[in-house]
């Protein structure tokens, strides 16, 4: 076999990556031997069907996505700080701004989301667990195996260079000869798969599991938004799999779909991917509106204002979502009267995402509101996504695109509804979500220290791109003269990228130091919130609720606390449970060999890989698992433990 | 709300540049299509600024007058379903915002995709941009001149770029003169520029190409008629004709300097077809016909291509570039969308 | 697990009912991606180059069979849920039995067919047309191919475990499925073959 194939030459950069890769492994194996942790980690999480644990999972690799995609990203203003600068070729360049992209999006802010969909769903309907919770770590765990596959392809074999949207000729064999493609298409569509089982899962779970009385329209805002959200999904990823199932057939067998010879049609692609892309955005920014709606209402005191307007704003932009793909290749010369369409239908989505913008304002007024960390960065969203959002309705306009289409405004603008969109909104969840799950708050001015430097570097690093793109600096240059008057600007955001990268920082040791030192909450309620998943106890039972809740009203505890209204009548009984298993893991691994051997056109590995995945499922439909029941007395005992009683 | 403070200063600083800031490029138009982009971005500008001060008037108001505050504490916040009419008001002005704004785009993009006002009467001058690796070629048909990455024009013309690719994407930016347009390997798009004013101005491919595209810029030099005719005089006297072994040559190069030569590649290697006259392979006539706009809506009512007046080199069948079928995907929107 | 008896033994648990419900769900999923598919194709269709069209190589012969195969094992399908239904385990056998040798003779069938396409020169790298014809006949073939190998799980789990409301439930979303498939197959027959013979 040849060895020669899975090197990556050059760059010091990149043997910095790889020793960084094995020293990261070899510690984490040592230290698991060392604290004899291996038992514990393959008990307790690896084999666990539990939605909280399989979350947090979500949650701690989209952390640690950010900070790879992250590097990335300082990486790009670096390059681009000043004229002529050395610091990457273009090709790691091209490599980067690919990677930069793909992680933030399907590796960093979906997991992020799906991960607090996970901790958070079936508490906020009253479950005790999702519909079908070994799917759900078969979810994840495909979801992580397709993240890791993407990720190695930096150290083995090249990372795919043809910009996140891999347009055609461009992402062929014959323009990219490199394995990075190859990586492409297989990560995301193992990676895909898991997402859409996700979407199944999430769907069954919130039509069919609520608690008794929770109305469709008595559901938090969060779980409809999560409800919209997942059928997107179950919509737009199955368009995203036979993309890539095109792509790879062009690339590893030969076929002519995208080709430029023997009737291939490279715009095909532009239209398969966006199809599928411009739902993908409303998938991370949806359940953010969720998220924001939770956390304003809890944090002004006050019910969310013009509930039934929300929950149709988010069905219409769920239904525009897919009638707009067209806006990413105005400039392709399908003439005026298919641009006018385009142009409308993109601009229509303003209307229902004002309303909501309007009903949130309108939440505030007449509230008492307290500015804790998960409220700032909500508080900050407004204004700040509101900028992303006319920009938005400026590019809608076909003509005024063809000025912006491919240039830094572009860059700026999705910068500035994706971050305050998707990224503001998960670190206010987790800020919010996380006394539920750990039983303590993170730190308030720790917590509001990294704010301010996050949101003031936000503002510094992309404001200046709208400039940068009316001055005609197109986006995914590696370089540029110093005639062209870039410089200062560039200079600006790249300061501004370091300010994002320190507040990011004192997020995380804001996790390390209030893991320390922040006081336990025994009360289950610490902000004085309004939806279900407050009615239990901090850190989460394995059972969620000791009694499902019957609901009555739209804010749940919140009217259980305000009139007095028994949420919980039922006696504890026992609780039936299901119980673990590793075959969702195994079936991970598994799907990430398949992956990589038919990433390198190994075939015969890649059908033992095959028949391993055919034989693995086979193995877990012969599973007979009837979970197990924790008794009625155990169950009080948990109970009064957590809240701090002695048993 | 302190927070606030740097983005505002950069907003301020923002609408204090957009006036006859020259280095604004697109906001500093030399052409009649770049000018009415820039008037529409500016317009736009200007309404969304009235959408983002009414936003954060209301904003700050509620910031600060709901504020948790030692004098209402106590204050126990009453329970609001929402108001119909307060909703509505938020649903219809939107509504007329942006049914303003569709109205502006379908007229304006309708301008710039057509020949400009008031160069309607004239014939416009012809010239083909091609994209190979990373450079631009530019073919003059009707003087049988081409030139590799510089495309000089005469002012005060109407100019028809038509654009294709031999290979990747790629995006035909000029933006003083215009927006851009892709330039791809299987059908040809059409732009319609013209310069006011002489001088030169930068070109680039917008789309992204792979390894050399930072570098493929070209320069687009607007001259008097009278220096155009000597321009043209000068490269019949001094350059000698792109025969095929030179071109296919300068096909496999990634980045090369200026070249000029005194016949144009069309004759031995013709464009693709445009997008109304599309030939098969196998040489019968199929039935796409897709881009004209006006043939888009009625595409059942006559499905077979028009017959175009064009030059010479349209339509002829091209055996030996590996050019594909011809169609484009923009008839799969047209179904999509209906 | 509560068992409710009122309801068919396939939805009896809430487990159950949630499982088919939720498989319905995955059909809704199915359903944009064979419209991916057939989209391509359409696309593709006239996109031949300089490989052969489909009338050149479709044979109406072996796709009639290949139809009858189907929709009669859709029928017999039926047959197995409504035998299972009245707990007649050895029915429901021999018609799920027959149902997968039918499914088992059309992938044979259809294998055939491609081998004969690849003998004329008609392959995967030929021509757009052609590597979207294979890629929408593959996967609704590699549909059926897991169905048989899925069918052929669930049949041994019957024949160990007979019919209880793990393998009733089973055996009825795998019906949801074949029926799927048979509808797909209409599809592919009229908008593929029929269009193309046409």
């Amino acid at each position: 076999m040849d060895l020669e194939k899975f090197k990556v030459h050059g760059e010091p950069l990149i043997y910095g990556a790889m020793i960084s890769i094995a020293l990261a492994t070899i510690g984490i194996i040592v230290g698991l031997t060392v604290f004899k942790k291996w038992g514990y980690l393959w008990r307790e999480w690896l084999t666990t069907v539990d939605h909280k644990r399989i979350g947090v999972m979500y949650i701690l690799a989209a952390l640690l996505m950010l900070f790879r995609g992250g590097i990335d990203a300082i990486m790009m203003r670096l390059q681009t700080a000043a004229p002529d600068m050395k610091f990457l070729d273009a090709q790691h360049y091209n490599e980067v701004f690919t990677t930069h992209g793909l992680i933030m999006i399907l590796f960093m802010a979906m997991p992020f989301i799906i991960g607090l969909m996970n901790v958070i769903i079936p508490l906020q309907i009253g479950a005790r667990d999702v519909a079908f919770p070994r799917l759900n770590a078969v979810s994840f765990w495909l979801f992580f195996f397709g993240a890791m596959l993407l990720n190695i392809s930096f150290v083995i074999g090249g990372s795919p260079d043809a910009g996140w949207s891999a347009y055609f000729p461009l992402a062929s064999i014959e323009f990219s000869p490199t394995v990075g493609n190859n990586y492409y298409s297989l990560a995301l569509q193992i990676s895909g798969i898991g997402t859409l089982i996700t979407g199944i899962n999430f769907i069954v779970t919130i039509l069919k599991m609520r608690a008794p009385g929770m109305k469709l329209m008595k559901m938090p805002m969060f779980t409809w938004s999560v409800l919209i959200t997942n059928i997107i999904i179950v919509f737009a990823f199955p368009v995203l799999t036979v993309a890539l199932a095109l792509m790879m057939f062009d690339r590893l067998f030969g076929s002519q779909f995208f080709t430029m010879a023997n009737g291939g049609m490279d715009m095909l692609w532009a239209n398969l991917f966006w199809v599928w892309g411009h739902p993908e955005v409303y998938i991370v920014v949806l359940p953010a509106f969720g998220i924001y709606s939770e956390i304003i209402a809890t944090f002004s005191k006050k019910n969310l204002y013009g509930y039934t307007s929300m929950v149709f704003s988010m069905l219409i932009i769920s239904l525009l979502s897919f009638l707009v793909w067209a806006h990413h290749f105005y400039t392709m010369g399908q003439g005026v009267m298919v641009n006018s369409f385009f142009s409308i239908t993109t601009m229509a989505i303003a209307v229902p995402t004002g309303v909501k913008i309007f009903n949130w304002l309108f939440t505030l007024r007449k509230g008492r509101i307290t500015f804790t960390t998960p409220m700032l960065y909500t508080l900050a969203f407004i204004p700040i996504f509101t900028i992303g959002g006319v920009t938005g309705v400026m590019l809608a306009m076909a003509s005024a695109d063809y000025q912006y289409h491919n240039t830094m405004f572009l860059v700026a603008h999705f910068h500035y509804v994706l971050i305050p969109g998707a990224v503001f909104a998960v670190i206010a969840g987790f800020h919010y979500w996380f006394p539920k799950v750990f039983g303590f708050r993170l730190n308030e001015r720790l917590g509001k220290h990294a704010f301010w430097w996050i949101i003031i570097s936000f503002n510094v690093t992309f404001f200046p791109l709208f400039l940068l793109g009316l001055m005609g600096m197109t986006r995914r240059m590696y370089t540029y003269s110093e005639e062209t008057g870039f410089g200062p600007l560039n200079m600006l955001s790249f300061a501004g990228a370091l300010g994002l990268a320190i507040g990011f920082v004192i997020l995380v040791y804001n996790i390390y130091w209030s893991t320390r030192y922040e006081p336990r909450d025994t009360t289950g309620d610490p902000w004085d919130a309004r939806t279900l998943e407050w009615a239990t106890n901090s850190p989460i039972p394995a059972y969620n609720f000791a009694v499902v809740p019957k609901v009555q009203t739209r804010d749940a505890l919140w009217s259980a606390k305000q009139d007095n209204i028994p949420l919980f009548t039922e006696e504890i009984t026992k609780i039936h449970m299901p119980s673990n298993t590793g075959k969702p893991f195994i079936l991970g691994v598994v799907f990430f060999f398949f992956g990589f051997f038919l990433v390198f056109s190994m075939w015969i590995p890649a059908i033992v890989a095959g028949v391993g995945i055919i034989l693995v499922m086979a193995a877990m439909s012969f599973d007979r698992d009837h979970g197990f029941y924790i008794p009625a007395k155990e169950v009080i005992a948990t109970e009064k433990k957590l809240r701090g009683e002695t048993v | 709300m302190n927070k606030k403070g740097p983005l505002y200063a950069l907003f301020l600083s923002l609408v204090l540049l957009l006036p006859g800031c020259s280095s604004l490029t697109v906001l500093n138009p030399k052409g009649p299509a770049a000018r009415t982009l820039s008037d529409t971005i500016i317009l736009s500008i200007l309404v969304m600024l009235g959408v983002l001060a009414v936003v954060y008037i209301l904003y700050i108001w509620v910031l600060v007058k709901y504020r948790a505050k030692k004098s209402n504490e106590g204050y126990v916040p009453p329970h609001e379903e929402g108001n119909v009419w307060l909703e509505a008001t938020w649903i219809a002005i939107p509504i007329l915002i942006v049914a303003f704004l569709s109205v502006v785009t379908v007229k304006t993009t309708s301008a710039v995709e057509n020949v400009a006002a008031d160069y309607k009467d004239q014939k416009p001058l012809v010239i083909y941009a091609s994209s190979s690796n990373w450079k631009w070629h530019f073919s003059y048909p009707e003087e049988g001149i081409e030139t590799v990455n510089y495309v000089n024009i005469p002012v005060h013309r109407a100019v028809e770029f038509r654009l294709y690719s031999f290979g990747t994407i790629t995006s035909f930016w000029v933006p003083q003169l215009g927006g851009q347009k892709y330039a791809m390997s299987d059908m040809i798009t059409t732009l319609h520029l013209s310069a006011d004013t002489v001088g030169s101005f930068i070109g680039k491919n917008a789309n992204f190409s792979g390894k050399g595209f930072a570098h493929m810029e070209f320069e687009a030099l607007s001259m008097t008629d009278k220096d155009y005719q000597d321009w043209i005089k000068e490269v019949k006297e001094t350059a000698s004709p792109l025969t095929e072994d030179e071109f296919k040559g300068l096909l496999a190069m990634e980045h090369v300097g200026r070249k000029t030569y005194t016949s144009t590649h069309l004759s031995f290697s013709p464009p693709p077809g445009d997008h109304g006259d599309h030939m098969s392979n196998d040489g019968k006539d199929t039935d796409i016909d897709n881009g004209n706009t006006d043939h888009q809506e009625h595409k059942d009512i006559h499905p077979s291509p028009e017959p175009s007046s064009e030059t010479e080199f349209d339509g002829e069948p091209h055996p030996e570039v590996d050019q594909p079928l011809p169609s484009s995907p923009v008839e799969e929107h047209t179904h999509h969308s209906d | 697990m509560k068992i409710d008896a009122s309801k068919p033994l396939e939805y009896a648990t809430e487990e159950n009912s949630n499982k088919i419900f939720g498989f319905w769900v995955f059909l809704g999923a199915e359903i944009p991606l064979f419209a991916t598919l057939f989209t391509v194709y359409l696309v593709m269709v006239d996109r031949f180059a300089s490989g052969p069209s489909g009338k050149e190589i479709f044979e109406i012969g072996p796709v009639l069979i290949e139809t009858f195969l189907l929709l009669s094992s859709s029928f017999t399908i039926g047959l197995a849920i409504h035998a299972m239904r009245h707990g007649y385990k050895k029915a429901m056998m021999v018609f799920m039995g027959i149902t997968l040798l039918m499914g088992l003779a059309f992938i044979g069938i259809e294998i055939t067919e491609f081998f004969t396409y690849v003998h004329e020169g008609a392959t995967l790298q030929t021509s757009g047309f052609l590597s979207s014809l294979f890629v929408l006949l593959g996967t609704h073939g590699a549909h059926v191919s897991f169905g048989f190998l899925w069918g052929s799980v669930i049949m041994y789990q019957i024949w160990r475990q007979g019919i209880n409301p793990a393998t009733a439930n089973k055996a009825f979303i795998f019906s949801l499925f074949w029926h799927f498939l048979d509808v797909v197959w209409i599809f592919i027959f009229s908008f593929v073959y029929l269009k193309g013979l046409m």
